[in-house]
């Protein structure tokens, strides 16, 4: 919201400068976003009157002028080369070392062998047009009126001297999209009287209802509607104040009638909109919704078709407007307009927000319908733009107008206490300073003891109870008195974290312990990592977004195994030698697609790894600590996934369930990734084991006899696997409490296709010792079974 | 026997003499020189052996001798046992020695991401003044991401977050707001939870990421103020940051708190006179805050005449820029080992 520092002037006398009103504004809920300086690229820059001018002796377009800058020069030479001065002209004098417009520095030289002092300036050079100051888009110098002292600052005599304020609006606050909603916060703020605008006019004697009939179908999008007949239009160029203004906050001057229009938008924040009468078929004006199929083609010649979601404006026969959004190219003013009718109304924000985006079609006045008019305001509106046609005195006004759905809504009235709300601030503001800032605020106090019955003031369609008059206090009385309080009123709660949250960060410590760091990537991925991984068809399982920033983050993950992958290459790209990675994040699951349930969110611990001396078995590692932090045992069977080597796979079961894999890289697709170290990557459904992860755990009493270990070097076939072998050894004998491989060798001795295996198995006594004689009859059954069950050999 | 104990004392005089200086002479050496005269078949023992054939008279004075020869001898072995003992200690640290400054044996311990430190962090001040910690889904209902928080379809303030949508009904949850409704739900009051965990926003440049994270805190209860609002928030930031950072509140928006603040940090950069970081303004902003909108408790079936409640948004990877001085958010979620080691020594293992 641009909002002029020399408009706000007209209705509040400020005293203060535009940087101490930024930071009252800002104090009291106006953020200003940016302070521009509007001559801030003007320097050195002062009006100077010609008092002589001769031919330059070497250049016929050349002139030699002698001007009278005051205080700056008396004599001041510059060559100029524009033809349109003469003496006597008051010009602006770029002083020998200022700054123009667009950074052009301006230096003593000389031309053609004379001095030059400086330069004599257009309005371009000064950033300006005739929007600023009449005759600003002369071609040549900007020749000033002849009552302009010389010697003083350009910038206040063009109008430069000024400051716009852009100022974030709350979407609360609709009241303040305008010059005018602005001036009374700053008449609040700064405790001073604020100018009421002049709402005047002349009514002449015809009436609007003996040229139109104007109805409303469609009253719930549509609850005020004003038209208002105005003729003997005399189309012409506004005056200078008014396309000022508009040039300030960034409009184009058009013609008055339009610029009457947009001057109404910018200082009250009703959008208003004016229809050539003659081109009405008909003299009919009706509100209503559009047919199916019906067409308009709006003011910048767009066609639209509509639906009855959309509201139209429509003549006799056809949509003549895009209600709030856009006036119809079949019924704008022109140059020929001579009779019009203007339009004040109050659509509903929802409606006008919804066609706006279904068709597509933004304009100044839908960006302010979304944001919400009152109806007050509209009413006022229309009165204002009727005064200004009065006072560019440009056409003749009727003396009644159609007002449908005139504002019958009562203004809010809440009913509190000045101890309700200093309860909710908790703090103790004066009855008294209430009713101060609150009357400021236009809200109508009336007091009896400490009860209040406040009335809102009619454009404040936000307020609703007596939480929105205490922030209304509290931001005018100052946030800086809220001191701090520590719950001083409220109950002791217990507080902390769940078990399952507890076993999360304790998941992530196991993980850290084993020099892995935590990643985090985002949940949604692409369609093009699934094919990466070649499990494209996996992609139709996963949640597809509607509006992504692009296709490569369009699907919700159901696996995070791609985002892990993705982090790896990445480091390894950039010449990172090692990384042990992990994340503990959700994958979504669908239970059927278009979503209809609320999908699961299925916590899932990745891992991730590569570098020197890395292998199958170190990533394995990665699991045995998560298993040994809860006291789980987790088993391990070959197994294959699409993207895995299938010889270097494993699935990890725990209870017998598949609760996981890991595996390295399929070298092929490393190939294709360019990668040229083994990467190994493994996922764990943390959800299926969180249940387990905080099971309630007794210590075992430590053994009264101590273990007896014995080691078993045997001869197996190269295909034997050693948790076959390990599992027999268990179940052949109730004592054997911990098996461990720990070497294996193949050469001559064990001959081809064999491998020896050495495993050390512990025996642990129960009710009495074991004598070395118990153990090698264990060590006999072992061997029995182990030959019987997989045709092992002791060595 | 005089001239005897005489020859061997003599004998091992001279041994003793030039032994103690022989770097020949080991300790085992010494063990069979010592068994040769001490032994139980040594030469003094078979002068023991040898009283018999002394004269009764002279036999007080030959064994006093004797014991005595024993004495002196067993001392001087015992001494000369000791001098070799620590030489050959000493030649055994020599050969010994280590260079300790080579590296260790360690294989490290992996980092926290900081945006899990400052969630944790948050959590530690929270939980120490009874919150506790309510998780919300991710792919979330209409209702309870904007509805419920008094956000009705065609809100101008739907337009404060470019939401991500599945469907009709079910978005990315644009704020972790959505678990105030959610936990008023399923609980009463008193309440006090803080509500962590990643949000969706269609926005991505230097300073937003399409997903982020928030910590939603609520409390419900009776006679809760704007006071204490401030009070909790004094707490966060001298925790989360240093003993002399205050926090600001100004006015804002929020659908579903009113009054609403925005909160601002003093900058722990330059202690708030301004500098870079804090854009010369001396304050940085930080979350979003209010009192819960009226409206709210009553979608929740809770009594807004008898309850209040205040709320408070922190965005995780805001706080985490801010404390570790992360100048671009996109590095949060690159997951380069370069990055995440570092924060091995900010947070605990």
């Amino acid at each position: 919201m641009k909002v002029p520092f020399s408009w706000l002037k007209d209705y509040v006398d400020i005293d203060c400068t535009a940087q101490e009103l930024t930071q009252k504004l800002f104090s009291c809920g106006f953020e200003v976003e940016e302070l521009i300086d509007c001559g801030a690229e003007i320097d050195r820059c002062v009006t100077g009157r010609i008092t002589h001018i001769e031919k330059h002796p070497d250049a016929d377009k050349l002139r030699i002028c002698k001007l009278d800058c005051g205080e700056y020069g008396s004599d001041i030479q510059i060559v100029t080369g524009a033809g349109n001065v003469s003496e006597g002209d008051i010009v602006p004098v770029a002083l020998d070392g200022s700054s123009l417009h667009g950074g052009v520095k301006i230096k003593k030289g000389k031309l053609r062998g004379v001095e030059s002092c400086g330069m004599l300036c257009s309005g371009e050079e000064l950033g300006i047009n005739d929007d600023w100051m009449d005759g600003a888009d002369v071609n040549g110098i900007l020749i000033l009126p002849a009552e302009t002292p010389v010697g003083v600052d350009i910038r206040g005599i063009v109008g430069l001297d000024d400051y716009i304020f852009d100022i974030s609006v709350t979407a609360n606050r609709p009241d303040c999209q305008s010059v005018y909603g602005i001036a009374r916060e700053v008449a609040a703020v700064l405790k001073k009287p604020l100018v009421p605008l002049d709402l005047s006019y002349t009514a002449a004697s015809f009436s609007t209802s003996e040229r139109v009939n104007v109805t409303v179908e469609a009253p719930d999008l549509c609850p005020r509607y004003i038209a208002h007949y105005v003729r003997e239009i005399k189309i012409g160029k506004s005056p200078l104040w008014m396309r000022r203004r508009l040039a300030l906050c960034g409009l184009r001057s058009i013609s008055n009638v339009v610029d009457i229009t947009n001057f109404i938008l910018l200082e009250l924040g009703q959008p208003m909109h004016a229809f050539d009468l003659a081109k009405i078929a008909q003299n009919k004006i009706c509100v209503r919704r559009a047919a199916e199929g019906e067409k308009i083609t709006t003011l910048d010649s767009k066609e639209f078709t509509l639906t009855p979601e959309n509201l139209v404006i429509a003549d006799g026969k056809n949509p003549v407007a895009l209600a709030g959004v856009m006036g119809g190219l079949n019924s704008g003013i022109g140059e020929d307009t001579s009779e019009l009718l203007f339009e004040s109304a109050k659509f509903e924000r929802a409606n006008i927000r919804r066609t706006s985006r279904a068709l597509g079609q933004k304009s100044d006045s839908s960006a302010r319908f979304e944001k919400g008019v009152d109806a007050y305001t509209t009413g006022i509106a229309i009165n204002r733009a009727l005064h200004l046609i009065e006072e560019l005195d440009c056409g003749k006004i009727a003396r009644d107008r159609f007002d449908i759905g005139e504002s019958k809504a009562q203004p809010t009235v809440v009913k509190t206490s000045v101890a309700q709300i200093n309860a909710l601030l908790g703090i103790e503001v004066p009855k008294a300073d209430i009713r101060d800032i609150l009357t400021r605020l236009n809200f109508n106090v009336a007091a009896k003891g400490d009860a209040l019955t406040v009335t809102a003031p009619a454009y404040r369609e936000d307020v609703e109870g007596f939480p929105d008059l205490a922030e209304e206090v509290i931001r005018m009385y100052g946030y800086d008195h809220i001191a701090g309080t520590f719950l001083a009123q409220a109950s002791v709660t217990g507080g902390g974290l769940t078990e399952q949250q507890r076993a999360e960060n304790e998941a992530g410590r196991a993980m850290r312990m084993q020099d892995y760091s935590e990643i985090i990537t985002y949940s949604f991925i692409s369609p093009k990592d699934y094919a990466r991984l070649r499990m494209g068809e996996e992609a139709g399982k996963a949640i597809r977004i509607k509006n992504p920033i692009g296709e490569d983050m369009s699907l919700m993950r159901t696996t995070l195994a791609p985002s892990m992958l993705e982090t790896l290459v990445r480091n390894i790209r950039r010449g990172n030698k090692a990384a042990r990675l992990y994340e503990l994040a959700n994958v979504y699951l669908a239970k059927s697609l278009p979503l209809e349930d609320a999908p699961e969110e299925r916590k899932t611990l990745c891992v991730g790894l590569y570098g020197p001396g890395e292998d199958f078995f170190s990533a394995k590692g990665a699991f045995e600590a998560f298993a040994a932090a809860f006291g789980l045992e987790f088993t391990y069977a070959p197994a294959t996934r699409p993207f895995l080597h299938p010889g270097k796979t494993a699935e990890v079961l725990f209870g017998g369930e598949c609760v996981g894999y890991l595996g390295e890289l399929a070298p092929d697709l490393s190939e294709e990734l360019t990668v040229e170290v083994p990467v190994y990557l493994g996922e764990l459904d943390y959800a299926a084991l969180e249940s387990s992860l905080h099971a309630p755990f007794k210590y075992n009493p430590l053994p009264k006899f101590p273990e007896v270990e014995r080691d078993l070097a045997l001869v197996a076939e190269e295909g034997t696997v050693c948790a076959d072998v390990e599992k027999i050894i268990r179940e052949a004998c109730k004592y054997v409490t911990k098996v461990h491989l720990f070497d294996v060798y193949r050469g001559k001795q064990v001959g081809e296709g064999k491998k020896s295996m050495a495993f050390s198995v512990t025996f642990t006594p129960r009710d009495k010792a074991i004598a070395p004689e118990d153990a090698d009859g264990y060590v006999k059954k072992i061997l029995r079974a182990l030959h019987e069950k997989l045709g092992l050999e002791l060595r | 026997m005089k001239e005897q104990i005489e020859s061997i004392r003599k004998e091992i005089g001279e041994w003793l003499s030039t032994a103690g200086s022989d770097p020949a002479l080991t300790r085992e050496g010494l063990f069979a020189y010592r068994m040769e005269h001490l032994g139980k078949t040594g030469k003094i023992s078979a002068l023991s052996k040898g009283m018999r054939d002394v004269a009764p008279e002279d036999r007080p004075e030959a064994g006093k001798l004797l014991s005595e020869l024993r004495r002196w001898a067993e001392e001087n072995f015992d001494a000369l046992e000791a001098t070799l003992k620590k030489r050959e200690l000493e030649k055994k640290y020599a050969s010994e020695k280590l260079d300790v400054t080579m590296p260790a044996r360690f294989s490290g311990t992996g980092s926290a991401h900081p945006v899990t430190l400052v969630k944790n962090e948050l959590i530690d001040i929270f939980s120490g003044m009874g919150f506790d910690v309510f998780e919300g889904p991710e792919i979330e209902r209409d209702y309870y991401n904007f509805q419920a928080l008094n956000i009705p379809a065609d809100h101008p303030a739907r337009d404060m977050q470019d939401t991500f949508f599945v469907t009709k009904e079910f978005l990315l949850r644009s704020q972790t707001s959505s678990g105030q409704i959610r936990v008023m739900e399923q609980r009463k009051p008193p309440i006090k939870v803080l509500s962590p965990g990643r949000v969706y926003r269609s926005d991505s440049d230097a300073t937003h990421s399409p997903m982020f994270h928030q910590m939603e805190g609520l409390v419900v209860d009776k006679n809760v103020t704007l006071n204490d609002l401030k009070g909790l928030l004094d707490e966060f930031a001298r925790r989360m940051f240093t003993s002399e950072t205050k926090t600001r509140l100004r006015p804002s928006y929020f659908p579903f708190t009113e009054p609403s603040v925005e909160v601002d940090l003093s900058c722990s950069a330059c202690g708030g006179k301004g500098c870079r970081i804090c854009k010369g303004t001396g304050w940085i902003e930080v979350l979003g805050a209010g009192m819960v909108n009226r409206r709210v408790l009553e979608n929740c079936d809770i009594d807004p005449d008898e309850y209040t409640g205040l709320a408070f948004g922190i965005g995780l990877e805001r706080i985490a820029m801010i404390k570790y001085g992360i100048g671009d958010i996109r590095l949060l979620f690159e997951g380069d080992v370069r990055f995440l080691k570092q924060f091995g020594n900010g947070g605990r293992v």
